[in-house]
């Protein structure tokens, strides 16, 4: 067992150099001194400063719109391609569907970005649609790369999961519709979760595609971060970073809490109908 | 009749694949080809900037119209003839190469820890690889700008230990690039090397310990070949992106420390030269299009396996 007590320290190294610089970053927001990393004595007020910036907090929501609504359709658009490459076979043309699902996925952004905004110009010449660039097109781009993700994980929930409960309703009469809302829906549901946080957090992240599609007057936050540290590092950065490590953070515990209990209940409902039988 | 409503069912099915379907060719393939076009045109002074390719011209006198379809290669040309281009690509594929194998000499000790670790454990262990993934890439290379600059952390623990007395900076260098991209990308290499390792049946290596083996050996015989699927799929999922990379190099990186993401960028949003910036992207994309193409393949293997 000498190998494992190695590969135990490198896991470990592994966590520490994945740990220790967002704990760096957030130690530091609490820094009195305005050079970020020479300690100064305790101070929250670079929080305060952070609520008093109106350009940050008008990017801010912008964000969580564009993140939002982005989210919701491509959980829509992307549950709708993940069925249909798991459930539906063989169909006219699942190549090049299966391709420009799995694509995006690896697209590195400043193509993605640049080929959308040519897309927008070019539209907004011929059918005078999107008039100029903003939120819509920024929702649009943001809805595009991340339902491949939700796709892919649609896609994998559905493979492994046992197709014999939607062939026995099949048999009951139930149409397809009707299977789909009322078993396949609620299996998947976790997964739709996942996937639509996801979609937000990706959206909530992104800089590069949306610096390309995104017209004067619709700066989104990353975009205000980007050109903030472009100058150096500032200490409001720091306090901002923070919030939304404690926000995802909080998040994540919430969402992993409540599908460990539905999990239990399932699983309770599973053992109470097998006794029952 | 059950022939009748087999085909509203399929007609359903049609209907239910068409609208991702469209979204996709719209939104993804379409504006490839936009791309493809421009690469083609001009720059001129104009809103957008550049040349139509298709033209009608008017002949008042003759009262005909003609199609005027004009292409030219010169951005190619420019691509191919100037150094600037030639060294960004070659400099982001070494830079991509250099990213995936730290990557995978780290990840991969993390991901055959997980997955060698007591079932219970496993899924909390793996929470902690991608947990990170979740908060922002720009705040986590943000992290590193306050550790590497001088007078950052690293910098304060050297002079602090004695190790240097002048002021040492790792920022604005090739290095920091390198540290900076391993740290976002490493999630990346770990997930699907996990999945590969925690299927491997331990019973193998247990056979080739009896059979007098030594722990390298098995490991190298057995346990390495089986994992090249996770090996492949891990790296090329670090690799494609990393050729593009753009955020990374403009935060950490020198001024010459040059990717093509960044030229492409620049020709962009500096020069306004959206033709040559549209045959950066191809020629990118030309050169990504078959490791795009193993990477959809492996995939689509792994999920066919899933079943």
């Amino acid at each position: 067992m000498k190998q494992m007590g190695k590969l135990a320290w490198a896991l470990w190294f592994g966590y520490a150099f994945l740990y220790v610089p967002i704990a760096l970053l957030i130690f530091y927001s609490f820094n009195e001194s305005r050079l970020v990393t020479v300690w100064g004595g305790f101070s929250t007020k670079w929080y305060a400063e952070l609520l008093q910036n109106d350009q940050l907090l008008g990017a801010a929501w912008l964000s969580l719109k564009v993140a939002a609504m982005s989210a919701t359709a491509s959980v829509v658009l992307g549950t709708v391609a993940g069925l249909a490459l798991a459930r539906f076979g063989r169909f006219r043309g699942r190549t090049l569907f299966g391709g420009m699902i799995t694509a995006p996925l690896v697209m590195p952004e400043v193509i993605t970005g640049l080929s959308l905004l040519l897309l927008f110009v070019a539209l907004e010449q011929a059918i005078g649609w999107p008039d100029g660039r903003g939120m819509t097109t920024i929702t649009i781009a943001h809805t595009t790369f991340t339902m491949a993700y939700v796709a892919v994980i649609i896609q994998s929930r559905l493979v492994s999961l046992d197709e014999s409960l939607e062939e026995a309703a099949m048999d009951l009469g139930a149409r397809p519709a009707k299977v789909f809302f009322v078993i396949t829906l609620p299996i998947i549901a976790p997964a739709i979760v996942s996937g639509w946080l996801l979609a937000f957090t990706l959206s909530l992240d992104d800089v590069v595609v949306a610096s390309f599609v995104s017209g004067p007057g619709s700066t989104t936050l990353p975009m205000v971060i980007f050109s903030s540290v472009k100058f150096g590092i500032s200490p409001q950065i720091n306090a901002l970073a923070t919030l939304m490590v404690v926000v995802v953070a909080t998040g994540i515990f919430i969402a992993s809490l409540v599908m460990a209990r539905q999990d239990r209940q399932r699983k309770r409902d599973e053992q109470m109908a097998v006794q029952g039988g | 009749m059950i022939d009748l409503l087999r085909r509203i069912g399929l007609w359903g099915r049609g209907v239910v694949v068409a609208i991702p379907y469209l979204w996709l060719l719209l939104f993804f393939l379409v504006p490839f080809l936009i791309v493809f076009g421009i690469s083609l045109s001009e720059a001129m002074l104009a809103q957008p900037p550049y040349a139509p390719l298709i033209d009608w011209l008017v002949d008042e006198d003759a009262e005909t119209t003609k199609l005027q379809i004009l292409l030219n290669l010169s951005n190619y040309l420019r691509l191919g003839g100037d150094d600037l281009y030639i060294l960004a690509y070659l400099n982001s594929v070494k830079i991509a190469l250099v990213t995936t194998v730290c990557c995978l000499l780290l990840g991969y000790p993390m991901a055959y820890a997980i997955a060698r670790a007591e079932p219970s454990r496993r899924g909390p262990l793996m929470m902690l690889v991608i947990l990170p993934f979740w908060t922002s890439f720009l705040i986590r290379i943000y992290a590193w700008i306050g550790i590497l600059k001088a007078n950052g952390v690293v910098d304060n623990l050297l002079q602090w230990t004695g190790l240097t007395t002048e002021p040492f900076e790792l920022l604005y260098s090739d290095w920091a690039v390198y540290i900076g991209m391993t740290y976002c990308y490493l999630p990346f290499m770990v997930l699907p090397l996990y999945a590969t390792l925690e299927k491997l049946d331990p019973t193998l290596l247990e056979a080739a310990a009896d059979l007098g083996c030594r722990p390298w050996k098995a490991f190298l015989t057995v346990t390495l070949p089986l994992s090249l699927p996770g090996i492949i799929a891990g790296s090329l999922l670090v690799f494609i992106p990393s050729v593009g990379e753009f955020v990374t190099p403009e935060l950490l990186g020198g001024p010459d420390t040059l990717m093509i993401g960044r030229v492409l960028w620049n020709e962009f949003f500096a020069n306004r030269d959206w033709p040559v910036a549209s045959a950066v992207a191809i020629a990118l994309l030309l050169f990504l299009v078959v490791p795009i193409m193993v990477f959809q393949h492996v995939q689509g293997r792994q999920t066919e396996a899933g079943r």
